[in-house]
């Protein structure tokens, strides 16, 4: 589903910055997996390659099948609206839009009419047990319930890949957890997932930790969720 | 882009953040309503002054005798001298463009009530004039009728009396033709009432508060003799009054003996002039007053560009945001440049419409007024100055959106992350 070949990618500020050094990574459809680092390690910048927020210097990047290289403002605006999910640490909702208004707001990119697009969303917020919080604005709910709106609307495009930033780094861990069980389940749908995330309590969720150090992949680790009992783990 | 569902959304956007909505709007409002006021009240004082001088045929002037500046053919400067009845002949004969020509006298009286009938007494002035007068200063006949050739080559004693005269003097309803009133101890038979055109134009005194007397009577009662010192004439359509009052100053002075240069011993001013004089004055004051409207509104419109580049900068992560789920650049600038024009076309809509409101109140609350002394009637804007400024609000609507929408194509979805 995602492969990388050779990324690299510099910033070129006062002082040239090489943030990644040459990545080569294999996401295959289905998987979920997440990406540890610290600060500085080049996480955030492979996750703004892979939803395409930002070009890279050299090397290939593969997304469904299908080279992602210099597109168009308008190419990757259509890559991002039908292919990938965004879900944010700070959820990034629209503020005068009702839930229900930012669960519908990619469908309107698709120019899918308003009636069609309110009952979509109405699906999804439901899935999330957010029915009756429909017309709420964002500033009415709590984190749990703005994470669960921008996970609805992440999967509202029926999207291939699910890309999450630190997705629980403005929860409390018992909203954390539940967001995490949440994020697992949509992943059992078969959606491809990659979640950025520094606290190793999430990464043991998933079933590959990719290690950033300095830009380069220090190591891979397979996980097997499913076997840690997480209702002991203190955070 | 212009679907239903895009101005739906473009709608919300603006209704969902009304106080930076109104804020925008509002300089753009008071711009077109400022525009539609002043114009509407510069059309009322037009209107309102045009109205005033139509009891003036335009294409009159008037001449007055005064001393002599310089000498000539024996005569000194400083010569007092006045024009005659065959003066006026000569004129008509030399220019037959000249459709009216009257001369003028008019009397004062020092007494308190010059003017008598019966037991009821007043003071007014006393004027002579020919028939042709009525063509001059334009009045209405209320009863009988003006004065007529007849009169002047019989030098008859009757009169006409000014409204104002004839209310005074008799009661209401009751019929002055052919009573005897006694004006400066000499007994006048009225022949007519008369009613100037408006109050605000008149010559040697409002014709309302005078009594009209044929001119070679008033010459023989008032023992003038055959002196005239004051004339009108008027000058039928195709000639400018402006290309014969220069020539027949000079028939003039050649028959008066004045030097041809002379600029003092004849005075003379004509209405065409005061009237061109006006419409340059309005047509100044429209000027201005789409400069000062203009001007508001232009401030206005780049109040509403620098307030949306303002909030371009606040919405970097909404428009971030909606790069990340799937917005293309088009799309942000449509929206931005849709929000622009909408805000400003409904703003500059209201304004209008209020604008076009209130002067219609004052309009009718003029109208209602009475209307003697009106410098002020039907101010109202043209729907020609209306239409332009509708189209000139949604123009400035799409420019003042320009610069915003270019800075929000700036945004990138990345932004939006990380800006924390």
């Amino acid at each position: 589903m995602i492969r990388l070949e050779k990324i690299n990618k510099t910033y070129f500020g006062a002082q040239p910055l090489h943030v990644l050094k040459g990545i080569d990574l294999q996401v295959n459809e289905g998987e979920m997996v997440s990406i540890m680092g610290a600060s500085g390690s080049g996480k955030s910048t492979m996750l703004n390659i892979l939803g395409i927020l930002d070009n890279y210097d050299s090397g290939n990047y593969y997304l469904n099948g299908k080279l992602v290289k210099d597109l168009s403002e308008n190419e990757a605006a259509d890559v991002r609206n039908r292919t990938i999910g965004f879900i944010f640490q700070s959820f990034n909702l629209i503020p005068f839009k009702t839930a229900m208004e930012n669960v519908a707001l990619p469908l309107y990119y698709q120019n899918v009419n308003r009636k069609k697009r309110n009952q979509i969303a109405m699906e999804y917020l439901e899935r999330f047990g957010l029915k009756e919080w429909a017309d709420h604005y964002p500033n009415e709910l709590s984190g749990g319930q703005k994470q669960r709106v921008s996970m609805a609307r992440a999967l509202v495009t029926q999207p291939k890949v699910i890309l999450a930033d630190e997705p629980t780094g403005a929860l409390d861990s018992k909203t954390s957890a539940e967001v995490m069980q949440i994020l697992r389940e949509v992943h059992e749908t078969g959606i491809t997932m990659v979640i950025v995330t520094h606290e190793r309590g999430i990464a043991l969720r998933t079933d590959k930790i990719i290690h950033l150090k300095d830009g380069i992949i220090e190591n891979i680790e397979i996980n097997n969720p499913d076997s840690i009992d997480f209702s002991k783990e203190i955070k | 882009m212009f679907d239903f569902d895009g101005i739906h959304e473009i709608w919300q956007t603006i209704t969902r953040n009304k106080t930076r909505s109104l804020l925008t709007a509002f300089g753009v409002f008071w711009g077109i309503f400022l525009l539609v006021v002043l114009s509407s009240t510069g059309n009322g004082f037009e209107n309102g002054l045009m109205q005033q001088v139509e009891g003036v045929t335009p294409n009159t002037a008037f001449f007055f005798t005064g001393e002599t500046s310089e000498p000539y053919k024996g005569y000194q400067k400083g010569r007092s001298w006045s024009m005659q009845m065959a003066d006026l002949e000569a004129i008509k004969e030399t220019f037959p463009c000249v459709k009216a020509i009257s001369p003028e006298a008019s009397v004062w009286s020092s007494e308190d009530k010059n003017v008598i009938y019966g037991s009821r007494g007043g003071s007014f002035s006393v004027k002579g004039v020919l028939p042709e007068y009525n063509t001059i200063e334009k009045s209405k006949i209320l009863k009988g009728r003006f004065i007529n050739d007849t009169d002047i080559s019989a030098n008859r004693k009757v009169c006409l009396l000014g409204k104002k005269v004839y209310e005074t003097m008799f009661e209401r309803g009751e019929d002055p033709l052919g009573k005897m009133v006694k004006v400066n101890g000499i007994y006048f038979q009225v022949v007519g009432v008369i009613r100037s055109y408006t109050d605000n134009v008149n010559i040697n005194g409002s014709i309302d508060e005078s009594v009209i007397l044929p001119y070679t009577t008033m010459q023989q009662v008032y023992a003038l003799g055959d002196k005239i010192r004051f004339f009108a004439i008027v000058a039928d359509d195709e000639t400018p009054i402006t290309d014969i009052e220069e020539d027949l100053k000079q028939l003039i002075k050649q028959r008066h003996d004045i030097a041809p240069t002379d600029e003092d011993a004849i005075n003379s001013f004509n209405v065409s002039e005061i009237f061109k004089a006006f419409k340059g004055l309005f047509f100044g004051i429209h000027i201005l007053i789409w400069i000062v409207g203009l001007g508001t509104l232009m401030s206005g419109i780049i109040g509403v560009s620098n307030i949306m580049l303002v909030t371009v900068k606040e919405r970097t992560r909404e428009i971030g945001v909606r790069r990340a789920i799937g917005a293309k650049p088009k799309d942000i600038i449509g929206q931005v440049l849709s929000e622009s024009l909408l805000l400003t076309t409904l703003a500059g809509l209201v304004g209008l419409c209020i604008g076009v409101g209130i002067m219609a109140i004052v309009g009718s609350i003029t109208a209602n007024m009475p209307s003697d002394n009106m410098m002020f009637q039907e101010p109202y804007m043209s729907f020609k100055a209306a239409v332009a400024a509708t189209v000139i609000v949604i123009i400035s609507g799409l420019l003042a959106g320009v610069l915003p929408a270019l800075r929000a194509i700036q945004i990138k979805a990345i932004d939006a992350i990380r800006e924390e």
